[in-house]
């Protein structure tokens, strides 16, 4: 990459990215250090080596939207003034792939939902990247566990991690008062408590006005499932275990938090009408209680209704231990790509903490002069993250932001994901279909996950085959 | 319509004007096979464009399909050929069950009730005379709409909290379904939102009516026919044909929606209560080739599909014989 890749200066971090409930100072101190030595240990490999690179550029997936996107592009331009690059902007389309693909000519990058990057690295639809990240010198280390879980089939890593998004709760406070319930309290780990205070926060007297607790099904079945214990594949991806007891356990719970709102229909209808990104949405309006939910609605929150009464915490499982479910996008290579050494730079430096340094501070002077602050971009990195949650993000003032900032920090090594398989969409679908079926009240838990587990098998077992 | 088509290709390709043609090659007029090969060959460049659309664009990809439902393809590797094994697995297949009864459930609803409603606005257009073109207007303007937008808005209007159709049944003391969450009023749902692009039919109804002679009603009235009598015994003859074509085109529309329905429940927001109330054939089938990359099993669909709407289109015109009037015989 650039002599500005190759001589990275080190920045410690002005703050603990991960704090400790109580950190003693000394703890603190250790921390820093260790940290740093963390950092040094990890920069030569996380900038990289700079490639040769040419020619024309075609990127799949990947829009400009904001100055996330377009700092890093140009930082990867800089770099690569010999590269004509081509993006074909808007979200991945996988007729558009697919087609692509088929016709022999496949973009030379494609950014891509981590979860489905394994339905084409097991059909040899995407290149490893083993050779690639090793003459770029990017040691994959650096990036979380659970994402790089993600981007790995047999043993071969197959994309590079971009984004990490995780789960975490938010209360509002406002309406958690008035039932009398401390938020300090409150968490997810003991269900028949957690059932209580759904009852006791959902308002349904003259119809629905509020509901308590949102378990957000079907779509977080797998964060309840490892709560109780649980996962829906094996680690190799090659069993499905959905009629497991704690699965089984898991659905009856989550569905019956339905029932205060007297039911999975007037529940989701009266969800439907949510102004969700507006200034009137679900916690400013006292329409919902608490819910688990990825956590960029932070941002949304802390943009459009800054005064709403709200606290952060860690979902946690039934032991108590703070749990998040991990998901994000992937840079990959397809297989015939045009050009893959330029294909191999961009990967390299797109998720590059230079890059996301650059990014980050881009954001935290647009957020300075528009008067707001910058509240942090979580990368997948762990290298960009410490410089960018140890620099450039600062305590904007206001309590409840700044401490879900640390909350989500705090929850990033708690974090899981589906691992890798060639079925993605189809084992998605079984588990879908089942949860939506006994909310529907079609079948009872057991019987639904029973017919997912034969269905998710059977099209692993299949997809595995091929 | 059916039956104008059917009277003017006699017309148009008939005896009738083949004969001048045979007297002229009898009397042994000057007509050699030059001048013939000329027009044969300004006939096919005529139709060119067309022949080219359809081999490369319809007949082309049938075949196509026809070769990948009899293989497993993921379009990332070559086909593979699996025999029949497509289409044994369509009869095992649960969800595919699901997903045509809905689609068939969902074309008895819509199209008996959109030949009912557009037969009723073309009536009432018919009866217009200031601002009728203001009227014709209006009513075919929803049909411009694109899809995706009208499925976006509908979602509000059958909200079953805040939609304007549980609104207005409030008015009337009626409590409204849950149209968009609850699996049994999802289709009813789309069956209301799917009235909104009856332009096309309304607007081939009133120009129906519009041909039925003033003659005929004149002559039932001097009968002493009611209203409703002339509308049985000479509206409705008059209009069978386009009733019969608007029937066929309807059926084949409903078999096939996707768009709409796949942005209401299916898109980024996928619908807990509708994975299965609304998983239409093709959303299905689309979910087959795209998500889950089964394009040879999605191939074996598309026939099946194809053939199902050649066998309702053969049974609707074989009925068509006891009910469609056609003025040309």
């Amino acid at each position: 990459m650039t002599a500005r890749h190759r001589t990275p200066k080190l920045q410690l971090p002005s703050r603990p990215a991960v704090p400790a409930a109580a950190p003693s100072r000394l703890r603190t101190v250790w921390r820093a250090v260790a940290l740093a030595l963390l950092a040094v240990a990890l920069l030569p490999a996380a900038h990289g080596q700079q490639l040769e690179a040419s020619g024309a550029l075609r990127v799949l997936g990947f829009g400009l939207p904001d100055e996330i996107a377009t700092e890093r592009v140009a930082l990867f331009e800089e770099s690569y003034p010999d590269v004509d690059l081509q993006l074909t902007e808007g979200s991945i389309d996988q007729q558009q792939l697919l087609t692509a693909i088929a016709s022999g000519n496949p973009p030379d990058v494609v950014y891509l939902n981590r979860a489905d990057l394994s339905t084409y690295a097991t059909r040899g639809a995407v290149q490893p990247l083993g050779q690639c990240l090793q003459d770029a010198g990017m040691d994959m280390g650096q990036f979380r566990e659970a994402a790089v879980q993600e981007v790995t089939v047999d043993g071969e890593v197959y994309g590079v991690p971009d984004f990490y998004t995780v789960i975490v709760l938010v209360l509002n406070t406002a309406a958690l008062e008035e039932a009398g319930i401390s938020v300090d309290e409150f968490s997810t780990s003991d269900w028949e408590q957690l059932a209580q205070w759904n009852q006791a926060l959902t308002r349904n007297e003259d119809g629905l006005t509020r509901i308590g607790f949102d378990p957000k099904l079907p779509e977080f079945f797998p964060l309840w499932v490892r709560a109780n214990g649980g996962q829906l594949l094996s680690d190799d991806g090659r069993t499905a275990l959905l009629d497991s007891p704690e699965a089984v356990e898991a659905l009856e719970f989550a569905a019956g938090l339905h029932e205060p709102a007297g039911g999975r229909a007037p529940f989701m209808a009266f969800r439907d009408t949510w102004d969700f990104f507006g200034a009137g949405n679900q916690m400013a309006s006292d329409q919902l209680a608490a819910f688990p939910i990825e956590q960029w609605y932070v941002n949304v929150l802390s943009d459009v209704s800054p005064d709403a009464p709200i606290a952060v915490k860690a979902f946690t499982d039934r032991q108590g231990d703070p749990l998040t479910y991990a998901t994000g996008s992937a840079w990959a290579i397809p297989t015939g790509a045009a050009n893959p050494e330029a294909a191999c730079a961009f990967v390299t430096t797109m998720s590059s903490p230079e890059a996301w340094e650059r990014a980050g501070r881009a954001r935290a002077q647009l957020r300075a002069e528009a008067g707001g602050t910058y509240t942090g971009t979580y990368t997948g990195n762990s290298v960009a993250d410490e410089v960018i949650f140890g620099e450039l993000v600062q305590p904007s003032g206001d309590a409840k932001f700044d401490d879900a900032v640390q909350v989500i920090l705090s929850v990033q090594d708690a974090a899981f994901s589906i691992p890798a398989n060639p079925a993605g969409a189809e084992f998605r679908q079984a588990w879908t279909d089942a949860v939506n079926r006994v909310l529907n009240g079609e079948q009872s838990a057991q019987e639904a996950l029973d017919q997912a587990q034969q269905e998710a098998q059977a099209a692993l077992d299949a997809a595995w085959e091929e | 319509m059916g039956g104008v088509g059917r009277a003017t290709s006699i017309d148009a390709a008939g005896r009738a004007p083949r004969r001048p043609a045979a007297r002229r090659r009898g009397d042994g007029a000057p007509r050699g096979g030059g001048l013939r090969r000329a027009e044969a060959r300004a006939a096919w460049l005529f139709i060119a464009p067309w022949v080219i659309g359809f081999v490369v664009f319809t007949a082309g990809p049938m075949i196509a399909s026809l070769y990948l439902s009899f293989t497993e393809y993921d379009v990332l590797r070559p086909p593979k050929p699996v025999g029949l094994d497509n289409y044994a697995q369509l009869l095992q297949d649960p969800r595919l069950r699901v997903s045509l009864w809905n689609s068939f459930f969902y074309t008895a609803l819509f199209v008996p009730l959109a030949t009912l409603v557009a037969l009723c606005l073309a009536l009432l257009l018919d009866r217009v005379h200031r601002a009728a073109g203001f009227f014709r207007t209006v009513f075919y303007l929803p049909s411009l709409t694109p899809t995706v937008a009208v499925g976006a808005l509908f979602l509000w209007i059958l909200n079953p909290n805040v939609g304007l159709i549980n609104r207005g049944l409030a008015l009337v003391g009626i409590d409204g379904p849950a149209w968009t969450t609850d699996p049994t009023w999802i289709k009813p749902g789309l069956v209301l939102m799917s009235l909104w692009s009856l332009g096309g039919t309304v607007v081939i109804y009133y120009a129906a009516l519009r041909g039925v002679p003033v003659t005929l009603y004149e002559a039932a009235r001097i009968e002493g026919a009611s209203a409703w009598q002339e509308f049985r015994h000479v509206t409705l003859p008059l209009i069978s044909g386009a009733i019969f074509f608007t029937l066929i085109v309807n059926t084949i529309a409903a078999l096939q929606i996707f768009d709409e329905v796949y942005t209401m429940y299916f898109g980024q927001m996928e619908s807990g209560a509708a994975s299965n109330a609304a998983l239409f054939y093709v959303i299905y089938l689309f979910r087959q080739a795209f998500e889950f990359l089964h394009m040879g099993y999605a191939s074996a669909m598309a026939w099946l599909l194809f053939v199902l709407i050649m066998l309702l289109t053969a049974i609707q015109l074989r009925l068509s014989r006891r009910w469609v009037y056609y003025e040309g015989r």
